[in-house]
């Protein structure tokens, strides 16, 4: 079972693998990958040094190129792929059919990974990007419980990626377009949700108020703790009810599952936050290695240590965590 | 090119009396094009397979042109054997609406539609689409018209635009996310399993609004929707070199008028002061929950 974690720097990319990650995923400095944010992510020299890097260190270096190409830039695209592959990344993660499809007819032998931006929840989707682009491994979505994964498990005969750790998308992702609703950009449109270029804070008699170009998406009474105004985490009224319709802020959080997940031979696990700094991506690597050594050693006797939680629990939205859709009783 | 208009699946949760009471409608209305299923979530069962059936044949006796929709959030294998008898109906168009739906009609050699959730942003998706049997597309509502021009003017789309149509949904609530939860349930402080069907009450969905009261979501069930309606019967005039056919997505009241009106509207003579709750921001390439006027 492989740990997967994300970089969005250099030096992000280094705490990885010095904690023990088995790889580590990147994008590139421009729209074609799903966290497009200003002062991240890597250009084709810093991609080299990276490649170069995690190789001396005997693990893997995963490309996301995982946004969908807009028409009138088709070429930027192909291009991140060429770069990518001519950088010698182990693996390219990918959503779009065109670009899916570019990689199986161009280079075949290319390790292509179903980006979670495909949304790809069931056998026959499965099926068909395998099928068709000889899709190698499939990232699944957020949305699928503990015994659907496992369905998938038994079902498939592809490796399955899942997420382990970090921001939760309680929506299908690569289907939602609540962001560009709201403010026009969208992650499949320019790789960004809820960005933070549209994001305003306003302070009256104690109260903060974050909106999202312009709508309210919150307010915090002095005594509250702020979260980042991602809008499907804001706090509405339905009804005369002012709650979170959506859902709170929270991180997904499955150590607690990670016995099962290797019982059906999920190939690998994955934490979120290529937009986080080196120091997170240092402890949160830590705490997984720590996790996955200790399942590996002694799968049946694996319990979840107390010190575990209380990092992932600092470094979480809110402070809290959840199994997400996991578990059945979060639907 | 003559445009056309289509009815949406119906992706509200509507009692089987109201349903055969809308199709009804269809049948002795001018719509040209009708699509039936349930789409949004697959507990819901007022009308099963057969009772589409029975409506998609009367709908086709009266003349209209019946497609058969599909679920967009595919999850458990129950709903993959549903959805393999919608693909085998023996007479029907059928809308794929996830990808999963794409690969059965494929493997079975059947044509298909990409529904609106179906990421297809550009030239090369969509003839690949067209490659494997896609006769309609209905663009990602999150598209513009510029977009759509960019994209239907490329030479690869060119070669092949007698093969297919594009489609547009143009009027109605508009599905922005899916999700393993379901929000009215939620809404109503219930599990998803404990959820006894309770968006039966909602015949338009359940209205969020931000704390200072502007219109942000439709709440239905496991899809939240644009708060604002979409409108986009102002614009026809500027889809008629790019647009097929124009979709209205169901509403609990008022399709029909609004049918006539969009009808009226297509060269621009009868246009229409849009309601406060209107947006028409996509398609301008804005924000979707903006309403441009002029």
């Amino acid at each position: 079972m492989e740990l997967l974690c994300p970089a969005g720097s250099v030096p992000a990319l280094k705490a990885a693998i010095e904690n023990g990650a088995d790889a580590v995923y990147v994008g590139l400095k421009d729209q074609t990958n799903a966290r497009h944010f200003a002062g991240l992510n890597f250009d084709s020299g810093t991609l080299a040094e990276a490649v170069t890097y995690v190789h001396q260190h005997g693990r893997k270096l995963h490309v996301a190129i995982n946004t969908f190409a807009q028409p009138d830039k088709y070429d930027q695209w192909t291009a991140a792929v060429d770069a990518a592959i001519k950088a010698k990344a182990d693996v390219l993660i990918v959503a779009d059919i065109a670009l899916l499809g570019y990689i199986a007819e161009r280079y075949p032998k290319q390790e292509i990974h179903l980006s979670v931006q495909a949304s790809a929840t069931n056998a026959a989707a499965i099926d068909f990007y395998q099928s068709q682009y000889g899709v190698k491994r499939i990232v699944l979505p957020r949305v699928l419980a503990m015994n659907q994964v496992r369905a998938l498990a038994h079902t498939t005969n592809i490796d399955l990626e899942v997420f382990a750790f970090g921001s939760l998308c309680i929506m299908a992702e690569g289907r939602c377009y609540l962001s560009s609703y709201m403010t026009g950009e969208s992650p499949n449109t320019a790789g960004v949700c809820s960005p933070a270029a549209h994001v305003r804070w306003e302070e009256e008699n104690g109260v903060l108020e974050s909106r999202l170009n312009g709508v309210l998406i919150d307010r915090f009474q002095p005594e509250e703790r702020t979260g980042y105004p991602t809008l499907c985490k804001g706090r509405f009224e339905v009804a005369g009810e002012v709650y979170h319709p959506l859902e709170e802020p929270t991180s997904l959080n499955t150590l607690d599952l990670l016995p099962q997940l290797y019982k059906e031979g999920i190939k690998s696990l994955k934490i979120e936050g290529r937009q986080r700094s080196p120091a997170y991506v240092a402890q949160i690597t830590r705490v997984w290695r720590a996790a996955i050594d200790s399942v590996l050693a002694a799968p049946e006797s694996f319990t979840v240590d107390a010190d575990w939680q209380r990092v992932l629990a600092n470094l979480s939205e809110g402070s809290q965590t959840t199994l997400g859709a996991y578990h059945r009783t979060w639907k | 090119m003559n445009m056309k208009f289509s009815l949406g699946p119906v992706l509200y949760f509507w009692p089987k009396k109201k349903m055969q009471g809308f199709y009804q409608q269809a049948a002795e209305s001018n719509v040209d094009i009708v699509y039936l299923g349930e789409a949004v979530c697959s507990k819901r069962r007022e009308l099963k397979f057969d009772d589409y059936m029975e409506i998609a044949h009367m709908l086709r006796e009266a003349g209209k042109q019946v497609c058969l929709s599909t679920m967009t959030l595919l999850e458990a294998p129950s709903e993959l054997r549903e959805l393999r008898r919608y693909c085998d109906n023996g007479d029907f168009l059928v809308e794929a609406n996830d990808v999963g739906a794409i690969g059965v009609l494929n493997e079975n050699k059947l044509p298909f539609i990409a529904g609106a959730a179906i990421s297809i942003y550009n030239h090369h998706s969509l003839r690949r689409m067209v490659n494997l049997g896609m006769k309609r597309w209905v663009m990602p509502v999150e598209l513009s018209g510029d977009w759509l021009a960019d994209l239907l003017a490329k030479d690869i789309i060119k070669d092949v635009r007698s093969c297919f149509e594009t489609e547009l949904f143009s009027f109605g609530h508009m599905p922005l996310a899916w999700s393993a939860r379901c929000f009215t349930a939620r809404s109503e402080q219930r599990h998803k399993d404990q959820c006894e069907l309770c968006c039966i009450k909602y015949p338009d969905g359940r209205v969020v609004d931000s704390q200072d009261g502007q219109r942000v979501f439709v709440l239905n069930g496991v899809q939240t929707q644009s708060g604002d309606r979409y409108n986009l019967i102002n614009q026809l005039p500027s889809m008629r070199d790019t647009v097929d056919v124009v979709r209205l997505s169901p509403q609990s009241e008022g399709t029909f008028d609004w049918l006539e009106k969009f009808r009226d509207n297509v060269t621009g003579e009868a246009p229409q002061t849009l309601d406060k709750n209107d947006c028409n921001g996509y398609w301008l390439k804005l924000a979707g929950m903006v309403q441009h006027v002029g």
